[in-house]
């Protein structure tokens, strides 16, 4: 208490500073590690055919729901469908409901995990909503891939 | 021809903004001096202007002027009234125009009522706010003109995305804008401040209230938002950390944070550079934030149209403004001489601690927003959610309540926890107890652990610094700041039990049969069609019954189909009770005839959003008392005067 009126008005000035800077740049650090490790990776399937996810981490797998793959079980709530990207097929389980445009054929990313039965687990699917609302990945993905995944699939 | 007119207002605005910047820039020169009685009107009649533009288009949207392009792109002759006067907002255009006119009345309601700022100090802030309006009016004018005709005139509009057609979004926008725009004059302030050299509790008081305005804006829009997100896109979820989220609470985590720091100023005179960064820091928020939903970089049901030209527009405006307005500040932050001193264990201490607190949070938010543009430019597609947020929020967000609760009960400048240990034996106490309960209960995470025991001590804590007045001569920022604290110590609790005690159902039910969620009981009655002035629907009945006794109520989820544009969407149905919500929504018919049903028993969800009122409530407290006692120093010096000016005649007059 004593010295309080000692410390100069400069000084508590370079204190608060360095104390504030001190936080800062830690919260920097811890964000940018949380990053690496919590940020959700985008996979088309022949990615995961190739380098898989580790189980249990969350990824985003984006591709074509393959025609005449999908299927509800007896629940009536739980479907079971295959996503590809004309490379490699990726089997997907579901239990929810469905955006009105997830149909075969079209696009579809699915947020969830691989699991280690080598089926991808969705939380949720995010399917066209219409022109104006596209997934990013998916938007690439028509121009640069869907003909050409369209025409290999046909 | 109310399209011609209010592209006219437009640009007579633009054109006032720019004198504004030029006379009040000239003003502050010796040469110049003359040029400064002008610029007060100028910015009165600049506001006035692009209010008349603002109203000119809603005019166009009312009447589904389909000649206009902004109208054909996004309206609908069958519309009903109110969404298309909504849509008038409800676009990138318009949203602009919207932006510039806030702003603009906003700089005009300064000229016209600000007068305690030193004179210099008032014509460096006017011209910042024109210098700000002015990067806007060239964005409208050259690269979003919202007035633009179209030929030939098409039959019929292109309809309103249909998820926006809802009353609470039409509201939505303005308010959420009204914050954003309010932190621009702060912003101003904290520039004229700089110029002129003049940062101390003068500047501090002339803009505090524009930062509570502001903030109480962005507090109910952020409270709104994530309402309509809720019962609107039928996840059951109240946050989703989705950018655009983000991007409103980017601006009021600067804002709460500018909010406290600016009392200290304005009170102790302490925090001089740290008040006027924060100011800076909290307009960059809303721009980054207006620059990430508007550029069409992230995708989102907000993103309007995706156009490369714009997303540079406002890059380049963001950079000259945040660029300039931190060049300077480092250039003058040496000039800016120390505030009074105060102790770790003060107040103050406790408003540095937890501006800091704030200040990381925000980082956090911002580096996980920006993370995915970032590494997309790198060639890998990430998205950052939940996993990352929540832990990384809460790691700052814990002490922040922990001070919270503390700090209020110190006294300035300087002070010993042991005065106050006595008071915190039982919001302690309720702490320990809640953790105990939960650890109990089993089951549930670690968050909403410590966020149902940090809500149940704070809610205590927080009304402690009435404890041994009289309440009826409490002053009112007293009351604002305890009900804002008790709101999130609400709200708070309303997270906790949500993430923590909810339970969810999904199930295919057939024709007639009940299912059940939590104490519900559910039957679905029927699924009949409906139609609506622009959709067609199913529209599901269901009987529910809460326990074995209660009263047999009815729920009536949607699944709606609009047809301009062509889209489904979901529409939730929401059952309240004392203790929580239930949530409805309708999926689709499986092959067999069973109907798709989710439903979720929310304990204490509304808490989530009664808590956001109580803060915003909190807000209009203190900014009630704040121009209350301003006016009665104003009439005060009024009387005074008249009284010298009558006792001078009297005293005439008896010669």
């Amino acid at each position: 208490m004593a010295q309080a009126g000692r410390i100069k008005a400069k000084h508590q000035r370079l204190v608060l500073l360095a104390v504030a800077l001190l936080v800062l740049i830690g919260a920097a650090l811890l964000a940018a590690w949380a990053l690496r490790n919590q940020a959700s990776y985008f996979y088309v399937p022949a990615e995961i055919a190739a380098r898989p996810p580790e189980p249990g981490r969350s990824v985003r797998l984006g591709g074509m729901v393959t025609r005449g793959s999908l299927k509800t079980a007896a629940d009536g709530v739980t479907i079971a469908f295959a996503v590809e990207d004309g490379r490699a097929r990726v089997p997907v389980r579901f239990k929810g409901i469905v955006p009105s445009l997830f149909v075969e054929g079209s696009g579809v990313v699915a947020e969830g995990r691989l699991g280690a039965d080598g089926v991808f687990q969705a939380d949720n699917l995010l399917a066209k909503h219409d022109e104006n609302y596209v997934p990013r990945e998916m938007k690439d993905m028509t121009r640069d891939q869907a003909e050409q995944v369209m025409r290999e699939t046909k | 021809m109310t399209a011609e007119l209010g592209l006219a207002a437009l640009w007579l605005a633009a054109a006032l903004a720019g004198l504004q910047l030029l006379a009040g820039a000239l003003a502050l020169t010796d040469r110049g001096a003359m040029l400064a009685g002008i610029v007060r009107p100028v910015a009165v009649v600049q506001g006035v202007l692009a209010l008349v533009a603002f109203l000119a288009l809603i005019a166009v949207f009312a009447d589904t002027d389909l000649s206009v392009k902004l109208v054909a792109m996004n309206s609908h002759s069958l519309k009903p009234m109110i969404f298309k006067i909504a849509g008038a907002w409800g676009n990138h255009e318009g949203s602009m125009l919207l932006w510039v006119t806030v702003m603009g009345m906003a700089g005009g309601v300064v000229a016209l009522i600000e007068r305690r700022l030193p004179e210099p100090a008032m014509l460096a802030t006017l011209a910042g706010q024109a210098f700000v309006s002015l990067g806007f009016y060239a964005f409208l004018l050259i690269a979003s003109n919202p007035f633009e005709r179209l030929s030939p005139v098409p039959e019929e509009g292109n309809g309103l995305n249909p998820l926006l057609q809802d009353l609470g979004l039409a509201f939505h926008p303005p308010t959420l804008y009204l914050g954003y725009v309010g932190l621009s004059v702060a912003f101003s302030f904290a520039i004229g401040a700089l110029v002129t050299r003049q940062v101390g509790p003068a500047f501090a008081r002339a803009m505090r209230p524009w930062v509570l305005g502001a903030w109480i804006f962005l507090t109910l829009g952020i409270t709104a938002g994530s309402y309509w997100a809720y019962y609107e896109l039928g996840w059951g979820g109240w946050w989703f950390w989705d950018p655009v989220e983000n991007a409103s609470l980017m601006p009021w985590l600067a804002a709460t944070a500018l909010l406290h720091s600016v009392s200290v100023l304005a009170s102790r005179d302490a925090l001089r550079a740290w008040t006027v960064m924060l100011g800076v820091v909290a307009f960059s928020m809303s721009m980054i934030g207006t620059f990430l939903v508007r550029s069409g970089i992230l995708t989102s049901v907000h993103a309007f149209a995706v156009d490369p030209q714009r997303g540079s527009f406002i890059l380049a405006l963001l950079a000259i403004n945040i660029g300039g307005a931190l060049t300077l500040f480092a250039l003058r932050a040496g000039t800016v001489s120390e505030g009074e001193r105060f102790m770790p264990v003060s107040r103050e201490g406790a408003l540095v601690f937890n501006n800091v607190m704030l200040s990381a949070i925000l980082g956090i938010v911002l580096f996980g927003t920006l993370y995915p543009l970032v590494a997309e430019a790198m060639g890998a597609k990430v998205s950052v959610g939940p996993p990352y947020f929540n832990p990384m929020g809460a790691l700052f967000a814990v002490p922040m309540l922990v001070v919270l609760a503390v700090g209020p009960l110190l006294r300035w400048r300087r002070d010993r926890f042991s005065r106050v240990r006595r008071l915190l034996v039982i919001p302690a106490m309720l702490v320990g107890t809640g953790v105990i309960a939960m650890v109990a209960l089993g089951g549930v995470a670690l968050l909403p652990t410590l966020g149902f025991a940090l809500a149940l001590g704070l809610g205590w804590a927080s009304v402690l610094p009435l404890k041994g007045r009289n309440l009826r001569r409490t002053p009112l920022p007293i009351w604002g700041m305890v009900v804002a604290h008790f709101g999130i110590a609400v709200s708070l609790l309303g997270m906790s039990c949500e993430s923590a005690f909810s339970i969810e159902k999904l199930v295919a039910v057939k024709m007639g049969d009940a299912t059940g969620v939590g104490p519900w009981q559910v039957k679905l009655d029927a699924v009949e069609p409906m139609a609506g002035p622009n959709w067609t629907a199913l529209e599901a009945r269901l009987l529910v019954r809460y326990g074995d006794h209660g009263k047999v109520m009815q729920l009536d989820p949607q699944s709606r189909s609009f047809w301009a544009p062509p889209q489904q969407t979901s529409e939730s149905a929401l059952l309240t009770r004392w203790n929580g919500q239930l949530y409805a929504v309708l999926g689709g018919e499986a092959d067999d005839g069973r109907w798709q049903l989710r439903l979720w028993w929310k304990p204490f969800v509304p808490l989530i959003w009664l808590g956001g009122l109580l803060i915003a409530l909190g807000g209009v407290l203190a900014l009630f008392g704040r121009v209350a006692s301003d006016l009665r120093r104003i009439f005060a010096r009024e009387k005074i005067a008249y009284r010298r000016g009558r006792i001078a005649q009297l005293e005439s007059s008896r010669e």
